[in-house]
């Protein structure tokens, strides 16, 4: 068997959303290069909707994959659905991911939540400070 | 097309392998320890086998000692150094931060039996000299272990130089010459080495399939209880199939050894200069004391698995000491040894070439890392923050 599924292969070979928004309404950027992977992800929102959303990752073949999916789901989304994204949708949307592949699904999501957390916080937008796991509570690399 | 520069981790076996098997199968398939004709016959030929590997290191056939590969090897002789040096009230045990895992996690075993390991720090160009170990030798010393050449990094250590200094201390010296035996001369007695690793699957013989080389005179320890084969030192019928395809390889590689090594460090010479062209990279370990086969970089900004994945889609195959490519969350405790950080660990990448490998390959190789490299650094962060000097290059 491969080490992945043909839907990360995809997802890894053609990346969907790789760049840079200029001016984007929130930036949220996870991982460490200490431990391998560095998830960076700009989103444009328009009345409460992601109208356009782009990444930069630097990290394996399936923190790429995780990257491109989640960035296609929550495209065109409204905020709430967005903020609603689990990891498990992300890998379960690629597939499946081999088990120490699993935290790449995580930085997804948390990359997505960082930047809907700088998107509320640069709009004064109040938030419940809960939903948003800090990188280190995760425990994936000992630093 | 397809290009196998994953030569450390296994070769393709060679035609005079296949053939030196194949009758062993076939026609000579009795157990060298049955008392017919079948037995006798293959019982001649494993006598005739340890003869011709003993020739190439320089040896008596009594002192090799067939095994299932370089880690069965390794783990006997590290444990039968410990077993000896225990008897004598010495439980300490030289190596380096580098050696192989076989090497590495037998010590740590060694270690929760009492025994203390100093692992000498590598330099930066990945190599230790014989200085450091004559100062770390000390009256409970038992045995000094140091790899004949890396696998991750191709440095060739000083061995002859080592042995001279633990020969004048009187200290057992074992080399895991797993990358060794093959592609670079090996005299046992003029280098002094008492025990010596071998693995057949890296010189184009089969795998499941290596020998130890033991001084005349070093009581080994058995691994494996049982009968009395390979003189009582390694129970098990004898894979003689495997024994004659690892003695041919490794006769024909050593007969042309120089041939060989002028062929491929040239291809080597090649295609480091190419990989030196991206920016941003770097060589990992000395140029000169280096297998003729290999070739490993760092690139910064980059990460190895990524690397390897699209290198395959253009029909290299090639391995990186990125944690993401082995199952850890450290990246390769070689290159952390020669003092690579993490982050620029992870964006390792080693090639390792042979005898079939081509000009036009080396050509292509150079080709498709520099753009597949381009294209990955277009995507990382990392590589941004680096290039709009929010963050500092570690390698220039």
């Amino acid at each position: 068997m491969a080490l992945y599924s043909d839907k990360v292969m995809d997802h890894f070979r053609n990346p969907r959303n790789v760049g840079v928004i200029e001016n984007a309404d929130g930036v949220g950027e996870v991982g460490n290069a200490k431990c391998g992977d560095i998830m960076k992800i700009y989103l444009k929102i328009d009345n409460d909707t992601i109208t356009d959303v782009k990444f930069e990752t630097f990290g394996c073949g399936s923190a790429i994959a995780s990257s491109s999916m989640a960035t296609e789901m929550i495209k065109g989304k409204p905020v709430s659905e967005a903020m609603a994204l689990t990891n498990r949708a992300v890998a379960e949307a690629l597939d499946g991911l081999p088990a120490h592949k699993l935290h790449c699904s995580v930085l997804a999501e948390e990359a997505i939540k960082a930047a809907l957390k700088d998107y509320y916080d640069k709009n004064g937008i109040a938030y419940d400070e809960s939903q948003f796991p800090d990188c280190a509570s995760c425990g994936h690399c000992d630093l | 097309m397809k290009i196998y520069a994953d030569n450390a981790a296994t070769t393709k076996m060679s035609r005079t392998a296949i053939d030196a098997m194949l009758p062993y199968m076939e026609e000579i398939y009795g157990n060298p320890s049955s008392l017919h004709s079948v037995g006798q016959q293959a019982n001649e030929a494993l006598a005739d086998a340890r003869k011709r590997v003993a020739a190439c290191l320089g040896c008596e056939a009594r002192e090799i000692v067939f095994t299932s590969g370089g880690s069965e090897a390794d783990n006997q002789a590290l444990l039968s150094a410990a077993r000896i040096g225990e008897k004598q009230g010495k439980k300490h045990i030289i190596s380096t931060a580098f050696e192989h895992h076989a090497v590495l996690h037998s010590l740590n075993r060694l270690e929760k039996e009492g025994f203390e390991v100093t692992l000498l720090p590598v330099h930066e160009n990945g190599l230790v000299t014989a200085d450091q170990v004559r100062e770390a030798i000390r009256p409970d010393t038992c045995l000094v272990t140091v790899m004949y050449a890396n696998n991750e990094i191709g440095t060739i250590q000083p061995i002859g130089e080592i042995g001279a200094v633990c020969r004048e201390k009187g200290v057992l010296f074992h080399t895991d010459a797993v990358q060794a035996a093959g592609h670079l001369h090996i005299d046992v007695n003029a280098q002094n080495i008492d025990m010596l690793s071998l693995s057949a699957h890296k010189f184009h013989g089969p795998k499941g399939v290596g020998a130890l080389y033991v001084k005349r005179g070093i009581r080994l320890t058995n691994l494996i209880e049982g009968g009395a084969q390979e003189q009582g030192r390694r129970a098990g019928t004898e894979n003689i199939p495997a024994i004659m395809g690892m003695a041919a390889a490794l006769e024909e590689a050593c007969d042309h050894i120089d041939e060989n090594a002028a062929k491929v460090s040239a291809l080597r010479d090649r295609l480091i200069a190419g990989l030196s062209e991206i920016p941003h990279g770097v060589l990992n370990g000395d140029a000169v004391h280096r297998l003729p086969g290999n070739v490993n970089f760092c690139f910064e900004g980059i990460e190895g698995e990524s690397l390897l994945l699209l290198l395959d889609d253009k029909g290299v195959c090639a391995s990186s000491g990125s944690a993401c490519t082995s199952g850890s969350l450290d990246p390769s405790h070689v290159l952390l040894a020669i003092g690579r950080p993490h982050e620029i660990a992870h964006g390792s990448l080693r090639l390792t070439l042979s005898e079939e490998t081509t000009a036009e390959d080396v050509e292509h190789m150079i080709r498709a890392v520099s753009d597949v490299v381009s294209y990955l650094r277009g995507m990382s962060p990392v590589w941004r923050d680096l290039v709009n000097g929010k963050n500092q290059f570690v390698i220039q």
